[in-house]
């Protein structure tokens, strides 16, 4: 059994906030999910399966569906950091599939800007995990962690910093068009890796944004779909795994995207080379090339030279990525990417994204996530996307 | 060389993790040992993560090892090497480059076994270059 078009992406939404001070984490979410319904032409009272990760508050879908007054039928948390809603739209498929629901709700949202946290230099505390009490002690922060794969992947292939730097360059000049970006500066390379070095060898430009905000998606049974007025895309593969430390087996060159990738694809029917705009996670820099190798875009270890010379940019570049400015410019809400990734996706896939950008004849596009840490655990998740 | 430590952050020992703790407090790196497949694993655990084997056991460490990759965290309040060293037993784990110079880390570069106290806890592994 597959998924490949027994589901539809029929609303999306990106909460225009990037600082949230005056609203709650629950407000938010569902201020997304009102967005997203509104957008598909649904009402809260036609979905009936709800999907949320830690972001949510309290019990996710408990606390969520008791706010927004949902009568659900299906529910799924599955959390893998900012991956989870990558896994939550083939979660939402399959469930369509099995006929568990007809109408999902995926939603998203966080306050880390208002709450001032420090989230990518700040080490972790949080003991009650296995790990903890072998990790903690050596202050591992979320900057360090992608560093050491970026300091690996250089070490082992001879990536430069000048070509990761064009992975925020091409960011940068999709945000040039996007009002409500974060960053909307275009830079050169010389001023990312001018920026100042947060953990070597990752400079500030090579971080994504500190952003409040949210977004939601509805994934819709076909027969819903039909009846909607809007554009259709049809979801026809996707992948998930989690990659660890192995043992101490430890490979940082390489994320879960080897699994995940080969496993959207194959269901999809579809090559790398078939995808006409990806939405790659771009928590750093370097998580965007390594991403990019390891689903096939290029060869293991080519990614330096595959994202340099402007090749990401839209209209230029041979795989225009994250046209809204990614995490890079754009937004990372609640310090998790992997929703955004899909409503870029899908506003590719619609014609909806902005002139400036839009990919010409987009009829094929993958989202792919990376959540938790690259440096030690992560999920990954891909979902191919078609417009019919 | 650092002129000021940066506070280390306790470990917590539980039920599973006391022994190596105990005996990281008297100055021996201990890895997992699985008496089934007699691989070694780091960090130690009770089921083994290679063959799920409930035989396992600690095994000490020589202390010798190489670094896979580190990264020096400018942005912090103390600047500090956080790194994956690879021991000469085969598993990688993640620790600290510490009484060196920060600048002239380098992966490949061979480092031995150190202790350093924890802010309330036992003293915790470390390298520095051998």
């Amino acid at each position: 059994m597959s998924i490949k078009g027994k589901a539809y992406i029929a609303g999306i939404y990106e909460h225009p906030t990037r600082k949230a001070e005056d609203k709650s984490l629950a407000q938010l979410h569902a201020e997304s999910a009102r967005g997203a319904l509104a957008d598909a032409g649904l009402s809260a009272s036609d979905v009936d399966g709800y999907f949320c990760a830690g972001d949510a508050p309290g019990l996710g879908p408990l606390s969520m569906a008791d706010y927004m007054g949902l009568k659900l039928r299906h529910v799924d948390s599955t959390d893998t950091g900012g991956s989870s809603y990558i896994i939550h739209v083939g979660h939402a498929a399959e469930a369509i599939a099995l006929g568990k629901c007809n109408i999902a709700l995926i939603t998203l949202a966080g306050r880390p800007r208002s709450e001032g946290q420090a989230t990518g230099t700040a080490a972790r505390t949080t003991q009650n995990t296995p790990d903890a009490p072998f990790e903690n002690p050596y202050g591992p922060a979320t900057a360090n962690m992608y560093a050491m794969c970026a300091m690996r992947h250089m070490y082992q292939y001879g990536t430069t910093s000048e070509q990761l730097a064009w992975i925020k360059v091409a960011a940068s000049h999709h945000a040039q068009h996007n009002p409500h970006a974060m960053l909307r500066n275009v830079v050169t390379v010389e001023e990312v890796v001018s920026s100042p070095m947060i953990a070597d060898p990752l400079h500030r430009l090579d971080c994504c944004v500190i952003s409040d905000g949210g977004g939601a998606i509805v994934v819709a049974s076909p027969e819903v779909a039909r009846s909607l007025r809007r554009p259709k895309v049809k979801i026809i593969g996707a992948g998930e795994a989690p990659k660890h430390q192995m043992g101490g087996q430890l490979d940082l060159t390489y994320s879960g995207a080897v699994w995940s990738g080969p496993a959207a694809f194959a269901e999809a029917g579809v090559k790398p080379p078939d995808i006409k705009y990806a939405s790659i996670y771009d928590s750093f820099t370097i998580t965007v090339l390594m991403q990019i190798e390891d689903l096939g875009f290029c060869e293991k270890g080519q990614g330096g030279r595959f994202v340099s010379d402007g090749n990401l940019i839209s209209g230029t570049g041979k795989l225009p990525f994250n046209t809204d400015g990614g995490g890079l410019c754009n937004n990372h809400p609640a310090n998790r990417g992997g929703l955004t990734k899909v409503v870029e996706a899908v506003r590719q896939l619609r014609g909806e994204a902005h002139p400036a950008v839009q990919v010409k004849n987009c009829d094929l596009a993958l989202a792919h996530g990376t959540g938790g840490s690259l440096g030690t655990r992560h999920g990954a998740a891909s979902v191919i996307m078609e417009r019919e | 060389m650092q002129s000021r430590e940066r506070r280390i952050q306790a470990p917590e020992p539980n039920p599973e993790t006391q022994a190596f703790w105990k005996a990281a407090d008297e100055g021996k790196l201990m890895i997992g040992k699985c008496l089934a497949c007699g691989a070694v694993h780091y960090y130690p655990r009770a089921i083994c993560p290679f063959c799920f084997s409930d035989r396992t056991e600690l095994q000490q460490a020589s202390g010798n090892g190489t670094i896979y990759t580190y990264s020096v965290m400018r942005r912090a309040p103390i600047p500090y090497a956080i790194a994956y060293v690879t021991l000469s037993e085969g598993p990688s784990m993640m620790s600290n480059i510490v009484d060196c110079d920060l600048d002239k880390i380098r992966i490949g570069q061979a480092v031995r076994l150190v202790f350093k106290a924890s802010d309330g806890g036992p003293q915790v592994p470390m390298f520095t270059p051998a």
